[in-house]
């Protein structure tokens, strides 16, 4: 028997819920960077699936691309929390502060 | 890569022979130059900041000229798998951001000297940015917009940060990079629902689709709800706009005057295609959406401006309200409201990138003197710069004769004619209101002496009073885009002329 | 048209609904006996907390783990491209080629900036004369100690 597609789109979208609470209510820039990932997997999950029921390949395609991106948000994300928290000894969103108004 | 997805996706078997390239010739220029710069820094290390800003130039000149070849492009609308358009809307806009890039250049050039922070990645970053909003007005699938949405946002983010050993610098890189990835998430979310409502990704391909389901539209709409957040945090619109003071104001201020010009043409570029267009059957259904995002942006944007004391943050938060006045030509969704988008979009770059070039020109080195008291008595201490920024802040606010006043009042026409007269209302009040901020600018400038005493001054602004300090270049590049709003003030009918056949959409 | 919207709010609320409950649902049942190297929030990497400022921090790890990851993703492009290997024919080779070229270039550009190399070479020399200096002699050696010497002591005694 073939699983309903929208099993498939409950599970993404509970998946990018979970990563939207995440961004939202954790501090640590790190972890709040993990939770983008999750989201990103989130919409591959979907893209997948839509792929599976639409029965051509830009989906699969396209999350080829997101992979690829997700990769190059992780090289680039870390190289600016590394460098900050180098200065600052700290992860912690909350402490960036020197910007306000 | 964009034509084996072609051929893979599924999208109209296209023989090999008849791929063209040439739509897309402009951000194979710029790629292969930054490449060419990133390469020639590598291998030769010793300073040799000119010819890496020149050949960045040359590049950049090189796209330009493309670009205008392509004006008068013949072939089919759709090129690569039906991936990148080919149409005067792109080659429009594609010039608008080469000339913001070029100008940023020339901005950058003197800022990098006198700041002391030279290194060979800034200029390839500038030019992967620049291919990236050129692609992206280029888009004619959504797999490309999500991409050359990525490409650029990866390298902004990188620019912001630029001067990291200043900790305001790299704070604003991860505030940007955070809410840039996170709003990523969402545009492809709604990519991927677009997807599953439709089958395809194509932009024709969706439009089509919308136009002859009959069945629940929840997918497709909550696509395009997820695509107008993605877009609402790109242009910084009310309530998505938290990152844009921040990294504005963090950011090395040759930096902010590029991306406040260039991310916006760019993203607005697309938002234009994919919602005027593509999702044009379901116009009903996100028009009341961006009609509370333009009203919003406009309001908080130019309330918020008031309230700043810090220069840059101030500039900021006026981006965001003009954001908003550009939204309004978007709600319009009809063909004026098109061409008064895209004339704002022509117009706002000038007027923004000159502002934040005269911010640059006056901190002299790096980032000082960014209080609005230190513009105190400007005027007597550099009436040129002072005339120059006065003439942008006046566009900025929309005051006759400059660009800025038909800008406003076409976005407005554009809205009355479709009937949207409360939102017309709402930025006539908004517009109102910003007007004090920028004019008490000018007060400032014309009308007080400067608050600190002689020998202090010159330290505390890092700014004095020789014309030469300003920098050659530093002055090419503020004073070109003020001689730009006032000349499209006077005579709008030019760059009317252009945009009544660049704004017809197709694909 | 608003009928559209019904089960876009539905599954809203039920994802919603299943964060907010898995959440509760965990903090209610579970046993807390909290330890300090349970509330850590790690096992491994950063430690979130501010350290003291003369702590060092290895920096080496994360470059090479970020070009790892860079270089690695890139191979994605090369699965579809042996999927569809013969039906693309020459063209799709020629197009892996300037694909792999392209990420050549990036190659060359970090190998030229010293991103593969894990100590810059005059400072492995300096560290390593560091090293090597006669111990003093407080200092108790037995045959082929010279290197095992704390790091306090070599400062002092290379001076």
């Amino acid at each position: 028997m073939r699983t309903p597609i929208s099993y498939f789109l409950l599970m993404s979208v509970l998946l990018f819920t979970i990563g939207t609470v995440g961004v939202l209510v954790r501090k640590n820039a790190l972890v709040i960077f993990m939770s983008v990932e999750l989201q990103l997997n989130a919409v591959n999950l979907a893209l997948v699936a839509f792929s599976r029921q639409h029965g051509n390949l830009t989906g699969q395609v396209l999350a080829f691309f997101s992979m690829v991106v997700a990769a190059a948000e992780v090289v680039v994300g870390l190289a600016i929390i590394v460098s900050l928290y180098r200065k600052r000894r700290s992860a912690n969103v909350d402490d960036a502060s020197l910007l306000r108004g | 890569m964009l034509s084996v997805l072609g051929q893979v996706s599924g999208g109209p078997a296209v023989a090999h022979g008849k791929l063209l390239f040439r739509p897309i010739g402009p951000e194979l220029i710029l790629v292969g130059v930054a490449l060419a710069v990133m390469l020639l820094d590598a291998g030769y290390p010793e300073r040799h900041h000119a010819t890496l800003a020149l050949l960045s130039l040359a590049g950049l000149a090189a796209a330009a000229a493309y670009s205008l070849s392509l004006w008068s492009w013949t072939g089919p609308t759709t090129v690569l798998g039906g991936m990148v358009a080919a149409d005067r809307f792109t080659v429009f806009f594609r010039l608008v951001i080469l000339g913001v890039a070029a100008l940023a250049v020339l901005l950058s050039y003197q800022y990098l000297e006198r700041a002391d922070e030279v290194r060979g990645e800034y200029y390839p970053l500038l030019l992967f940015a620049t291919a990236g909003m050129t692609l992206i007005t280029a888009a004619a699938d959504l797999i490309v917009v999500f991409l050359a949405l990525e490409v650029l946002s990866l390298s902004l983010y990188l620019l912001t940060g630029f001067s990291f050993r200043r900790l305001a610098s790299a704070e604003a890189s991860m505030k940007y990079f955070l809410l840039g990835a996170f709003s990523s998430a969402f545009f492809l979310y709604g990519i991927a629902l677009a997807y599953g409502a439709t089958g395809t990704t194509n932009l024709a391909g969706i439009a089509h689709g919308l136009t002859g389901q009959v069945g629940p539209l929840s997918l497709a709409l909550a696509a395009s709800g997820l695509l107008a957040v993605g877009f609402g945090f790109k242009v910084a619109a009310v309530p998505f706009h938290m990152w844009a003071p921040d990294a504005y104001q963090g950011a090395p201020t040759c930096v902010t005057a590029f991306m406040s010009a260039g991310t916006k043409v760019a993203a607005f570029a697309a938002f234009l295609r994919v919602f005027d267009v593509a999702f044009s059957p379901l116009i009903w259904d996100w028009k009341p959406f961006v009609w509370i995002l333009a009203a919003l942006t406009m309001v908080v944007g130019s309330v918020l401006a008031i309230a700043q004391s810090d220069v840059k943050r101030m500039l900021a938060y006026s981006s965001v309200a003009h954001a908003g006045f550009i939204l309004v030509g978007v709600t319009a969704a009809s063909h004026a409201g098109i061409q008064a988008a895209m004339f704002y979009l022509a117009v706002y770059p000038a007027m923004i990138l000159g502002a934040f070039g005269v911010v640059m020109v006056v901190s002299g080195r790096g980032e000082r003197g960014l209080t609005l008291s230190s513009y105190a008595g400007l005027a007597r201490r550099s009436p040129l710069v002072a005339a120059v920024l006065a003439l942008l802040l006046l566009s900025l606010a929309g005051i006759p004769p400059t660009a800025g006043f038909i800008a406003k009042v076409a976005v407005f026409t554009a809205a009355i004619q479709s009937g949207h007269w409360p939102l017309a209302l709402v930025g006539v009040l908004a517009s109102v209101v910003a007007a004090f901020f920028y004019l008490r600018v000018i007060v400032l400038m014309y009308m007080q002496e400067p608050v600190i005493a002689g020998g202090q001054r010159e330290a505390e602004t890092g700014f004095d009073a020789e014309p030469g300090a300003v920098g050659s270049l530093g002055f090419v590049a503020i004073a070109v885009p003020a001689l730009l709003t006032l000349i499209f003030g006077v005579f709008p009918g030019i760059l009317f002329g252009v945009l009544k056949s660049a704004s017809i959409i197709r694909f | 048209m608003t009928t559209g919207y019904v089960p876009i709010l539905i599954l809203a609320a039920m994802a919603g609904a299943f964060a907010v409950l898995s959440l509760a649902a965990s903090a209610l049942l579970r046993p807390k006996h909290p330890l300090p190297a349970k509330s850590a929030p790690y096992e491994c990497g950063i430690e979130p907390i501010r350290l003291p400022q003369s702590e060092r921090f290895p920096v080496k790890f994360y470059v090479v783990a970020m070009l790892f990851i860079i270089f690695d993703i890139e191979t994605i492009f090369l699965f579809p491209w042996a999927v569809a290997f013969r039906s693309l024919g020459l063209f799709g080779l020629v197009e892996m080629i300037v694909f792999i070229g392209l990420v050549f270039v990036a190659y060359v550009y970090v190998w030229q900036k010293g991103g593969l190399e894990w100590e810059k070479p005059e400072q492995a020399r300096r560290e390593l004369s560091a090293r090597f200096v006669p111990l003093p002699p407080s200092v108790e050696r037995s045959p082929g100690d010279r290197i095992t010497r704390e790091p306090a002591a070599v400062e002092s005694g290379a001076g």
